[in-house]
Parts: C-alpha cells; structure tokens; sequence
C-alpha cells in the first residue's frame, strides 16, 4: 500500500462537510485536544452514524483524539466534531490533558523521566 | 457529490491499522491492533513536539522510540494559499492537508507520552496552535546543512515561550560544527542545550528526549532565566 497519503488526498472538503453537518471544529483549542484521551461508556447502537458508531467501537479502550483521527483517516477537526457530539450524549468520556498553567509540575516531569528511562 | 462518506472505510483503502473482516455481513473494524490498545487505567496523556524541516529525521526519531509505528493524522489548512507559491487550482481545491506523523510511549499505568513531528517551514505554523497548546516542550530537530530553518523555528518557539532543546541528527555529509559554533550561529542562549543524537537509535532518540525533560526539571524548581 502506497502509505496513508492516499487516502488522506481522497479527504475531499464535501466528503468532510457531510460528516459534521457543516460544523467546524474548534481547532484554537476549547476541551479537547490531540492527545485527550477518549474512552467509549456504551457500544454503538443501531441508527448511529457510522463514523460515531466507529469512534465508540474503536474507543472500548482508552485512545487519543490524534490515534482516532489516524485511524479513521478524518482531520483532527472532523474528529473533535465527532467527539463531541458523543460526548454530549455521555456514548464517551474524556480524559483530559494535563494541563500545562506556566511549567509542568516537577513530579510530572519526573514520572515522565522514569518511564523514559525504561526503555 | 459523493455522498458516501463511509468510502474510506472500505477495505479497498484501509490504511495501517485497519483490519479487514471477511463476507459482506461484517463491518470493516477500524482502529488500533489488540496489542496497540492502551490498558484502561490510562487517565492523562501529555505530548511533545518534534520540530525541523523536511527530511531532518523527526518521523525517524518518532519511530525509534514508539511503541506503536508512527500514525499520521491531519490538520486541514483553509487560509488561501499562505506562504505556497502555487495557486493553480486554488478555485477548485479550497483545503490543503498537512500530515504530522506521531508516536505513543507509556509512561505508566495511567500516563501516555505522545511524540508528534511538525515540520518547521512557516507556512506549517498555522498548525502550532492546537499543537502546542499544553505541550511540555519541543525538540528542535536540526540538520546543519540547512541552519536557516532551524532559526526560524527558533525564534517562533521563543515567542511562544516554548521550552526546547536543539538536538543535531548525524547526517552523513553533514557538516560536524562544535556545539558553541553552533550556538553562535542559531543564536541559542547559554541556558537551551544542544545535543548530538542519531535519530534512527532507540537510545539515542530516547537521551534527546530526556534531555528536554532534566531541562523542563530545571526550568520548574529554579525561576526562569531572564
């Protein structure tokens, strides 16, 4: 298979513009970001759209909006569209990012130095 | 119109990752391989971003030290025609993609790291934004043939205020410049470090990237420098 770029060149703007009903996703940022973590709290259900059905499938284990958006060859944007609707239907949770205020905590820092060095 | 807009799920374009089920009464299943899942007790990831222009090594590094093969996911650029030259087309194309490959360490039972490239080159900026909002820090990826990316980037991660370290991938060929020569010419600080690191050795990879994080350390338990 020639890679993903195939595919993501096949990511026509109409394609894009059925899936979220036009709406666009919030990409300055809002909740969700690249690597939120998404975890389904339900299965899909008969009558899902099928790109919502997929995400709640597909998240039965926790993953990130990035990973979804890689695996279902959709813009981040499109996904967090997706994401969100599933989310206001309580279909997913979201774990949130660390927050970043000014510096990382020390201790953070520091569990991330320790998993590192595990490789 | 197509209006089909489960085509790219079809097992005729199924890209990595994705698993074709046989008979026509079966969905395609969509996502991550069964050993590629997170465990569930997985509660908080964070990410850093690898940045440096075209062919530097950044989906060479990210590879080295995933656990999983580099993803690649988009972002769609709508601004007409920022920084490209060529806008034949434009009227027809309205969105122009931009891939960022990435990769995923565990950390722990409940922290992911995740490792996203970017190219540096300015008209990619437009993808910093959601990038780096709640990165850690960055790694600038440098090859010394081409320095003058590098500065761009620099700059912009400063003006961000950014945490970084520049980390010179050994190219062959590539000019071998002393660190402070370097410093010099990218116009670093005492403070940012500089390592040397072949981005295809796991280990390698890894000390760039544990380097950021005993610099991140520092900037945290001691007050910025001014």
């Amino acid at each position: 298979m020639s890679g993903s770029d195939k595919v993501w060149d096949d990511a026509d703007p109409e394609r894009l513009y059925v899936i979220t009903g036009g709406r666009s996703g919030d990409s300055q940022g809002g909740s969700i970001g690249l690597v939120t973590l998404i975890v389904s709290q339900s299965v899909p259900t008969a009558g899902m759209q099928p790109e919502h059905a997929t995400i709640v499938r597909m998240c039965q284990a926790p993953l990130s909006v990035a990973e979804i958006s890689a695996y279902l060859h959709l813009p981040v944007s499109v996904v967090t569209v997706l994401v969100t609707d599933l989310l206001a239907e309580s279909r997913v949770e979201a774990r949130a990012l660390v927050a970043r205020a000014q510096l990382p905590e020390p201790s953070l820092i520091e569990a991330v130095m320790h998993g590192l060095q595990k490789l | 119109m197509d209006f089909k807009s489960s085509d790219s799920l079809s097992p005729g374009t199924a890209g990595p990752g994705t698993v074709a089920m046989g008979g026509p009464a079966t969905r395609t299943v969509v996502g991550p391989r069964t050993e590629d899942a997170l465990p569930a007790s997985a509660t908080a990831a964070v990410k850093i971003v690898i940045v440096g222009g075209f062919g530097v090594g950044k989906t060479t590094l990210v590879g080295s030290v995933s656990e999983i093969r580099p993803l690649t996911t988009e972002e769609t650029m709508t601004q007409a025609g920022v920084g490209v030259d060529d806008v034949v087309g434009v009227e027809r194309k309205t969105s122009t993609t931009v891939a960022m490959d990435f990769g995923r360490i565990s950390i722990n039972d409940e922290l992911v790291l995740y490792l996203f490239g970017t190219p540096g080159q300015q008209r990619f900026w437009f993808l910093w934004n959601g990038l780096f909002q709640g990165a850690l820090g960055a790694v600038v990826l440098v090859d010394t043939r081409r320095l003058e990316v590098s500065f761009d980037v620099i700059g912009r991660l400063e003006e961000r205020g950014v945490p970084f370290v520049v980390a010179i991938n050994s190219f062959m060929g590539a000019p071998d410049y002393p660190t402070e020569e370097l410093r010099t010419a990218l116009d670093l600080p005492d403070y940012v470090p500089i390592v040397a690191c072949d981005a295809r050795k796991r280990s390698s990879s890894r000390d760039v990237l544990l380097s950021l994080m005993r610099y991140l350390h520092s900037l945290a338990v001691t007050p910025e420098p001014s």
